[in-house]
């Protein structure tokens, strides 16, 4: 992730200096904002443009402090600390500014907030109702938008924004798409994809990452909740349901259970209330996605084929992938992700095994990703001669179905996921965590390469939150080189070195968002990175926890192949489980 | 208007040769543009596209620029561009007055162009002219102490 200004500096110079904060004498490090120094004091400051991992802005004019000897109040956010600084964070004069800044912002703002998606963890809502506003005192015109629905996955409702930039700022420095900007000036300024073009015309990935970074209700997911209702209660659908491996560590969350709390069991029971018709498991074919893509660099490697071999799980990164680097597109696995294997098994091999045409089965996932909306609506994705998946749902939309049908997920009992689509091992658990599918694979890699049993089977250079990591692992007598990236800046550092030949891998992983799936921009807001190594952390216990944690020993994909599928990269596994891409304009 | 084939490559290689022009500026997209709109008149889309794959500049960032000052358009205009200058010294002298007979003999609103494709009439910030308020500009001339009678004589130097 992208470092802030004051995170540089104070890596060049650890000198420390004496500031004053409301009258008490601390020493900060030189370079560091005032800001920072408040939060390393304890000292609240409100922001709202402000946001972890980003540069600073100093637009919102929230964070106002006084600093005595200036006659202005300052944005902390963007001024540095200097040696000697007397800063106010509470005075009269701090608190009605920020107080009239934010009446600005509420004046031009609807204030609808039952109607709004991000009722209740808005921090605009926070904020007026920590400040107290009863009446905004600035009555003038609004600005009027329409919402931008162009987008399988991002809803854009412009008359929620308060032009804070934390998503133009997101997608520049962390996904390096640049897909939206500033546009306009002045009261006329509002946020535009490329080109003024609809965002679903645009470069945007549909990462989502800008929903996690978005303040208020500006920028959502489009919602799928409508159509899940409705097949749920259609009595001539049997729907089916799917579980990405990141949910089981976060969904807890917006019950008020702590980020990283596992709740496996207690998701399956409380999903199957409902309504589902059978609960599986994304993690079935996360191991099935092992195989067939282990089975892949196998090849590749014996072969001569191309390499390094890159995955292919994340479809914003897929979309950029086909957006910024097409030259690299033979290098990427043609296996589709498990949330589209899933879909194609189901609708077949299952479909088959139950007696029921596909075109009445529906298959929902819940996913950590906003991207997923997006790749279960491409056009390849329907192998079983309907759409493979029909809806796709974020972590927080499930969780909305389950408030609604008045479900409390904290007080259901532990149940198990049905057979035999729920059936997964600990390789197919860390899917959900950078660096999980390059383990998951290297595990199943090297017993299938050598046919000796793996010692240990944790591989820790490729977990951690690190940008990029890389590794050697000697396999067979050959010493495999890999490489993780999460988030797109990353991958980018990546690729640009595969391009350039700076770097020989042989494997690279990477997910689209930082952290992986566990941050993924369908999950519970707020994810910031100590959501993220909370849940993070408990991905590994979910692993450990498990008495299988090789995908090839997932007695139900081994049934799977042997009914059905035949060999792995075999005739039928090709035309069900792999795809093929397409290069896009670098709008 | 003249119609632009944008299956013509001989447009984009005029853009280039643009973009050589300023190739050596440290910053050379407002440069590319501006020269972009002189010949035009306007900033096509498929050209700001063309300008941010060459300059290796996002092409958001490039609309950014482009809707940030009020004399690059992004939409086609007319033949001449009225421009009437809504800053507060002009304000205090009649701006509006000015702006409501453009509207008057013009027939069309700001922002719009006329049917024949001869006027747009738009509003800007500060020409910098304040001593002889209310001020306009058609294009690249400045005219000031607008009366309705004067701009009337002005705009049928333009008929």
């Amino acid at each position: 992730m992208a470092k802030t200004t004051g995170e540089m500096e104070k890596k060049e110079t650890q000198n420390m200096i004496t500031i004053y904060l409301d009258g008490k004498e601390v020493e900060v490090p030189q370079g560091v904002s005032v800001l920072e120094a408040c939060q390393m004091e304890g000292i609240h400051i409100p922001t709202l443009c402000y946001f972890e991992g980003l540069s600073p802005w100093g637009g919102c004019r929230i964070c106002l402090v006084e600093i005595e000897g200036q006659p202005n109040l300052a944005a902390s956010c963007v001024t540095p600390v200097r040696e000697g600084m007397k800063i106010r964070t509470t005075s009269k004069k701090v608190r009605e500014a920020r107080r009239a800044n934010l009446e600005l912002l509420l004046s031009n703002h609807p204030l609808d907030c039952q109607l709004c998606d991000r009722n209740g963890s808005c921090e605009l809502q926070d904020l007026a109702y920590q400040f107290g506003v009863r009446e905004i005192h600035f009555k003038g015109e609004r600005k009027t938008y329409e919402v931008d629905n162009s987008s399988p996955s991002v809803k854009r409702d412009a008359e929620r924004c308060i032009l804070c930039g934390r998503c133009v700022r997101t997608c520049r420095e962390v996904q390096t798409v640049c897909a939206i900007d500033y546009a306009n000036r002045s009261f006329e300024t509002f946020i535009s994809p490329s080109l003024g073009l609809p965002l679903g015309e645009s470069v945007c990935v549909n990462c989502g990452q800008c929903i996690l970074a978005c303040p208020t209700g500006a920028l959502s997911e489009v919602s799928h909740v409508d159509q899940v209702w409705d097949a749920i209660e259609d009595p001539e659908k049997f729907v089916v349901l799917q579980t990405a491996p990141a949910i089981r560590v976060s969904i807890g969350e917006p019950f008020g259970l702590p980020p990283g709390t596992i709740s496996t069991g207690k998701m399956v029971a409380a999903f199957r209330r409902l309504g589902f018709d059978r609960i599986f498991d994304t993690n079935f074919s996360a191991d099935l996605t092992i195989i067939e893509e282990g089975t892949e660099f196998i090849n590749r490697v014996k072969q001569g084929g191309k390499l390094p071999l890159i995955t292919s799980c994340s479809p914003g990164w897929i979309k950029f992938m086909e957006h910024f680097y097409p030259d690299l597109m033979d290098n990427v696995s043609t296996c589709k992700s498990p949330q589209q294997m899933f879909g194609a098994v189901a609708k077949t091999y299952y479909a088959q095994k139950l007696g029921i045409d596909p075109q009445d089965m529906i298959v929902v996932s819940i996913m950590p990703c906003t991207a997923k909306k997006f790749e279960c609506q491409r056009e390849e994705m329907s192998a079983s001669g309907c759409q493979d998946v029909d809806f796709s749902l974020t972590t927080r939309e499930a969780a909305r179905m389950l408030k609604e049908k008045g479900i409390d997920l904290k007080e259901m009992p532990d149940e198990d996921f049905d057979d035999p689509l729920g059936i997964s091992t600990g390789a197919a658990a860390v899917f959900g965590a950078t660096g999980g599918v390059m383990e998951a694979a290297l595990r199943s890699v090297y017993e299938l390469l050598t046919g000796k049993t793996l010692e240990k089977l944790d591989f820790y250079p490729v977990r951690g939150i690190e940008g990029v990591k890389e590794a050697t692992v000697e396999v067979d007598g050959m010493e495999v080189k890999v490489a993780v990236a999460h988030s797109l800046s990353n991958a980018r550092q990546v690729l640009d070195w595969v391009r350039s030949g700076e770097a020989q891998y042989h494997f690279i992983e990477i997910m689209a968002c930082p952290g992986g799936c566990i941050g993924g921009g369908g999950q519970p807001i707020p994810t910031n990175l100590e959501n993220r190594m909370k849940r993070i952390e408990a991905i590994y216990q979910v692993d450990q926890s498990l008495p299988l944690r090789k995908s090839h020993e997932n007695p139900a994909v081994k049934q799977l192949y042997k009914e059905f599928l035949g060999e792995p990269n075999g005739e039928k596994a090709h035309h069900l489980l792999h795809t093929h891409y397409l290069a896009r304009e670098k709008m | 208007m003249e119609t632009i084939k944008w299956e013509d490559e001989h447009i984009f290689q005029e853009v280039d040769s643009i973009i050589e022009k300023y190739w050596e500026e440290k910053s050379p997209l407002l440069c590319v543009l501006q020269e972009i709109s002189l010949r035009w008149h306007y900033l096509p889309r498929p050209l700001m596209q063309h300008v941010a794959e060459k300059l290796d500049v996002p092409s958001s960032k490039v609309y950014g620029v482009a809707t940030f000052y009020s004399f690059l358009e992004t939409e086609p205009i007319g033949q001449h561009v009225v421009r009437v200058c809504e800053s507060a010294p002009c304000h205090v002298r009649g701006a509006m007055d000015v702006l409501s007979t453009l509207k008057r003999e013009l027939g069309i609103k700001e922002g719009e162009t006329t049917r024949d494709g001869k006027f747009t009439l738009e509003v800007t910030s500060c020409l910098g002219v304040c001593g002889v308020a209310p001020a306009m500009m058609i294009d690249q001339v400045t005219y000031g102490n607008l009366t309705p009678e004067r701009i009337r004589e002005v705009l049928t130097l333009y008929n």
